[in-house]
């Protein structure tokens, strides 16, 4: 019962009554809190934080610096690419060119040589057929003779046989003549 | 111990439910301390809650002094962690409410502000200490007097005399006969509920709260007889469901305030339609 005396004694005063020290302790918490914080701490972090915001903003354009860069050396080397394409294309032609010049040279040449060696047959063929005719002459005299000498040391009696080698030897002399000729 | 029953923890009582002794409720009786140094009847003391007032705004400092003394453009885990709640503050609560421009001023106050609250009302769960400050009505209320006078002085600073009066009533000629009487509700609202109900909001949930963990922590005990164990089960169960759900209370509560001082300055410095 003196337990519920004194608790109904503590009741007394309302919890939405303020007291006093606790209202100058309180007040003196925040504000060891709201100085360090307001005029050390914060401006701290806020300098931090832009330096922060420029290093990256720094970043940035130092990445922007990079990328013009490399656009103009990309360009570059397009234009000397092209410029490399250009030449190998003229290189190509003119090698062209000059391949084709030379195959006619050459074939105007093969062109020579085969005539020289044809002509060089003919004449070849020409000189075999003097040398031919000529050996052939000396034997068609040979021949004559030997025949002469047959038919004078024949007799005359196979008279149709007299006649055949006459014929013969006619005939020869004629191809004779015309191989002479 | 003392005889008094404020000073008397509820584990000390050795009392039990079928022992014949009743429930030793927590009451008002909870939230008064007995000074540690000095005289409770003059007013000149120190006790629990000033001691846990004055150690919170010491961790706070210190929690920002360790991460901000030397703070780098590559920040530490500490640093990162700190800057995020300043950053969770400065964006999300000052310019929002405020803007980016006009807002930057009152950063450092609402920074403040919000980990002060925070702290305090986290002292509710911290062991041994398990006592949110701001149960005791004077903390919030020296909190809602300063934002109190910034916004009202703010208010005359910027808009004159007529103007601060037509800003406190809310003056508005389109409302016609019913003008004389919302201004009377707008000027009473503003001026005199306006600071009370910001400092009971955090207040009375920060007391309901605790009472709440105490309800519970005192009822495993108590309950902690016989066939009564299985009932201080559930009770415990339930002291960790609240601690749990204060944890969030705390936070949302220290948010709440920061918000709507911001909401108060940012009224006090709008033009009036």
């Amino acid at each position: 019962m003196s337990q519920l005396l004194t608790i109904a004694a503590a009741e007394t005063e309302s919890p939405l009554i303020p007291p006093i020290p606790e209202l100058v302790i309180g007040l003196i918490a925040f504000v060891i809190v709201f100085g360090f914080l307001a005029k050390k701490l914060l401006p701290n972090i806020n300098k931090v934080l832009e330096q922060r915001r420029e290093a990256i903003e720094g970043g940035i354009e130092k990445a922007e610096a990079a990328q013009t860069e490399a656009q103009s050396v990309l360009e570059q080397y397009k234009a000397q690419l092209a410029e490399a394409r250009h030449e190998a294309a003229r290189l190509r032609q003119e090698a062209q060119e000059q391949g084709a010049t030379l195959i006619a040279e050459m074939r105007a040449e093969g062109q020579r040589q085969r005539e020289e060696i044809i002509a060089a047959g003919h004449a070849q063929i020409e000189v075999d057929r003097r040398t031919a005719a000529q050996a052939l002459r000396q034997d068609v005299g040979h021949l004559a003779t030997d025949l002469a000498g047959k038919l004078v040391g024949e007799s005359l009696e196979d008279h149709a046989r007299q006649s055949r080698v006459i014929d013969r030897f006619l005939a020869d002399l004629e191809e004779k003549a015309e191989a002479a000729r | 111990m003392s005889a008094d029953p404020t000073q008397v923890l509820a584990f000390e009582t050795d009392c039990h439910i079928f022992d014949g002794c009743g429930f030793p409720a927590p009451g008002l009786h909870s939230f008064l301390f007995e000074p540690l140094l000095g005289d409770g009847d003059s007013n000149l003391y120190f006790n629990k809650t000033m001691l846990l007032a004055l150690l919170g705004s010491i961790i706070v400092v210190g929690f920002f002094w360790a991460a901000f003394r030397k703070p780098k453009v590559v920040p530490g885990k500490l640093q990162m962690v700190a800057e995020s709640g300043y950053d969770f503050i400065r964006r999300g609560v000052v310019y929002e409410t405020i803007g980016k421009k006009e807002g930057e001023k009152y950063v450092p106050l609402v920074v403040s502000l919000f980990f002060f609250v925070w702290m305090m009302n986290l002292w509710s769960i911290v062991p041994i200490a398990q006592f949110p400050v701001t149960a005791i009505i004077s903390y919030p209320a020296v909190l809602a007097l300063i934002v109190y006078v910034l916004w009202v002085s703010l208010t005359f600073k910027r808009h004159g005399f007529v103007g601060a009066f037509k800003n406190f009533t809310g003056y508005d000629k389109t409302l016609g006969p019913v003008l004389p009487l919302a201004m009377f509700i707008e000027f009473f609202s503003n001026l005199l509920v306006r600071p009370f109900t910001h400092a009971v909001r955090l207040f009375a949930n920060m007391f309901a709260g605790h009472t709440l963990l105490l309800l519970f922590t005192i009822a495993s005990w108590y309950l902690l007889n016989g066939i009564g164990i299985a009932y201080a089960g559930v009770s415990f169960i339930m002291v960790i469901v609240m601690t749990a759900f204060e944890l969030f209370i705390q936070a949302l509560q220290a948010y709440v305030f920061v918000l709507l001082t911001c909401t108060f300055i940012q009224g006090a410095l709008a033009e009036h339609h």
